[in-house]
């Protein structure tokens, strides 16, 4: 019963939700609408869990006095304080919670991503050493479109620019959409047998 | 008193020559109403043949009568040389007619009025027939080659190198002593990759058990948290390990997008893991994670179906799931042959995909434009 019932909902659901997709009708739209309303109630259940896991493993962590323990005091402050302000003084424009967030966490959010830069030189060091025949071709493709649209490109050769564009436009484009095709095929072809029933590995197989 | 008399006159032919313009002006003719195809009701569509004199006026007015009432209401307006009127405020219980017309300076020229018409919800959207058919047959050549691999005809899958690797990457973790990192991706539990990449969690988790190698499974998402927590530990209980199983080993950070990279970069940082999986929908983040990896010296494996992400994950990891293999990695780790047989049928569709793209290619050569065909509404 363990495996029937999460594989029964499943399906029952998978099917109710492709048929949705080609009923127009409103109660067919008032139906999916209300399936949605259902991930929204599960996913705060969820969240409670999920919260209760963190609380879990940052509070061993402390009261063990694990390594990094520190850390742990910082990440279980920030998440109990900010839910306080937000809880007691409201989370609309010019609160505290408001300001905390565009002051501190955005900030810190954009530090994050501003690394990117830097990630991508060093990624792009290790990526361009022409080791192989793949690394080379990825060299130069590289090469042609920076080149073709940097302003100097055009000053090689009037076509350069264009010459880049069409790197991008035809093979760059080509390769995406076999990529695209194949994902397709395979997100339809993994739901499908998520609804049927046939993969199983999220129930933790067939045993 | 001449000049004056000249400039009367001319004031004179001025106003005859504009009346006669504003009497010769046509109105739009044949307004057709039709219930809107297609929806949940509430709209009706309209049509009408433009003025002849199109190009004089400023545009059209369109009046709307519920029958039986005796006046019209304005309902909307569009420019000159448009021929179409959307009305999405109707009740699909009431009966309407519709006048058009043109406008010229302040004057308007009005159409006959329409038919009678009712809008009314559809139960059919025939606008996704072509989805329906492809489905069907998916479907059918899903369900002939899983029948086909349950008689127990061997199946080729190509090698796939990595997927094939993460036997020496489990391997890797354990001899080193460390940990693996197995990251589900920041998508929700609603993106097909998250799903597949679940399932590959399912497969690494159980030769994890056997190896007894720590394992920190970060989660973006709350729904993604207790799915792959349940994931691993039903893999440990299948591996007969359930006691190996740690609450700890899966764990939920935060939705903010950067903040899991903190602390993801984090963990690397700190615990070191020997072998990173990054697996599932990544976004601007990809590359962040991967890169750190790299800098600790783990064996890192990746797969997405993120066309952008793929670059940034085939520079900075050793292995990559490109695309489709994100999805094939269950089939291929399992070996179960009803999965197998379902990579056949992906095999197929894309055969069919390719010759009906050739088909219209040529098609289009010909000046058969059937591209509408594969348009989905």
């Amino acid at each position: 019963m363990k495996r029937i019932i999460p594989l029964f909902i499943c399906l029952l659901i998978g099917f109710s939700m492709i048929i949705q997709f080609f009923i127009p009708h409103p109660t067919s739209l008032e139906f999916g609408s209300t399936i949605y309303k259902w991930v929204i109630v599960l996913i705060v259940f969820a969240l409670v869990l999920a919260i209760g896991n963190l609380i879990r493993h940052h509070g061993t962590k402390i009261r063990r006095q694990k390594k990094d323990w520190p850390y742990s005091i910082v990440t279980l402050s920030s998440m109990i304080g900010m839910a306080i302000i937000g809880l007691f003084w409201g989370i609309q424009a010019e609160s505290l919670f408001q300001k905390i967030y565009l002051n501190v966490f955005a900030p810190l959010s954009a530090t994050m991503f501003a690394l990117l830069a830097y990630y991508m030189a060093s990624a792009a060091y290790r990526a361009f050493r022409a080791r192989s025949l793949e690394a080379t071709l990825l060299l130069a493709a590289a090469f042609i479109v920076m080149i073709g649209f940097m302003p100097f490109g055009q000053y090689i050769h009037p076509r350069f620019p264009a010459f880049a564009e069409w790197v991008m436009r035809v093979p760059n484009m080509a390769s995406q959409r076999g990529i695209l095709l194949g994902v397709a095929f395979g997100a339809i072809a993994t739901a499908l047998k998520i609804i049927l029933g046939i993969e199983r590995a999220w129930l933790g197989g067939k045993e | 008193m001449r000049g004056v008399d000249t400039r009367v006159f001319y004031i004179k032919i001025k106003t005859v020559l504009y009346l006669l313009l504003i009497f010769t002006i046509f109105p739009p003719t044949k307004v057709r109403a039709i219930d809107r195809p297609n929806d949940a009701g509430s709209a009706i569509n309209v049509q009408w043949q433009k003025s002849s004199d199109d190009n004089i006026i400023g545009g059209y007015i369109i009046f709307k009568r519920v029958l039986p009432d005796t006046t019209y209401q304005r309902i909307g307006s569009t420019g000159r040389g448009v021929q179409f009127f959307e009305d999405d405020n109707t009740q699909d219980d009431e009966e309407y007619d519709y006048v058009v017309a043109g406008v010229h300076n302040t004057e308007l020229f009005y159409s006959e009025p329409s038919n009678v018409v009712k809008s009314y919800p559809q139960v059919f959207h025939t606008g996704r027939i072509n989805v329906l058919i492809c489905i069907i047959a998916f479907t059918f050549a899903l369900s002939y080659f899983v029948t086909k691999a349950r008689t127990g005809k061997n199946l080729f899958v190509r090698k796939i190198p990595g997927l094939a690797a993460v036997e020496e990457a489990v391997g890797r973790a354990t001899e080193m002593g460390k940990p693996i990192l197995y990251v589900p991706g920041l998508g929700d539990i609603e993106w097909t990759a998250t799903i597949a990449s679940m399932n590959i969690l399912g497969e690494v988790a159980k030769k994890i058990a056997l190896y007894d190698t720590p394992l920190i499974v970060p989660n973006t998402w709350s729904v993604t948290y207790t799915v792959s927590k349940e994931v691993v530990k039903e893999a440990f209980i299948s591996q007969g390990r359930p006691d190996k199983f740690h609450e700890d080993y899966v764990r939920y950070l935060t939705e903010a997008q950067f903040g899991f990279v903190a602390a993801v970069n984090g963990i690397m940082m700190r615990e070191r893991p020997a072998t990173n999986f990054f697996i599932g929908r990544f976004w601007a983040e990809s590359l962040l994670m991967a890169e750190t990896g790299a800098q600790t010296g783990a064996f890192q494996i990746a797969g997405t179906d993120s066309v952008l992400q793929l670059p940034f994950f085939i520079t900075a990891c050793d292995y990559t799931l490109i695309g489709e293999e994100l999805y094939a990695a269950s089939a291929y780790l399992s070996r179960e042959p009803l999965l197998l047989g379902s990579l056949k049928a992906q095999d197929i569709g894309k055969v069919v995909v390719l010759f009906i793209l050739l088909g219209f290619t040529i098609l289009t050569f010909c000046n058969i434009n059937l591209l509408s065909l594969l348009a989905v509404q």
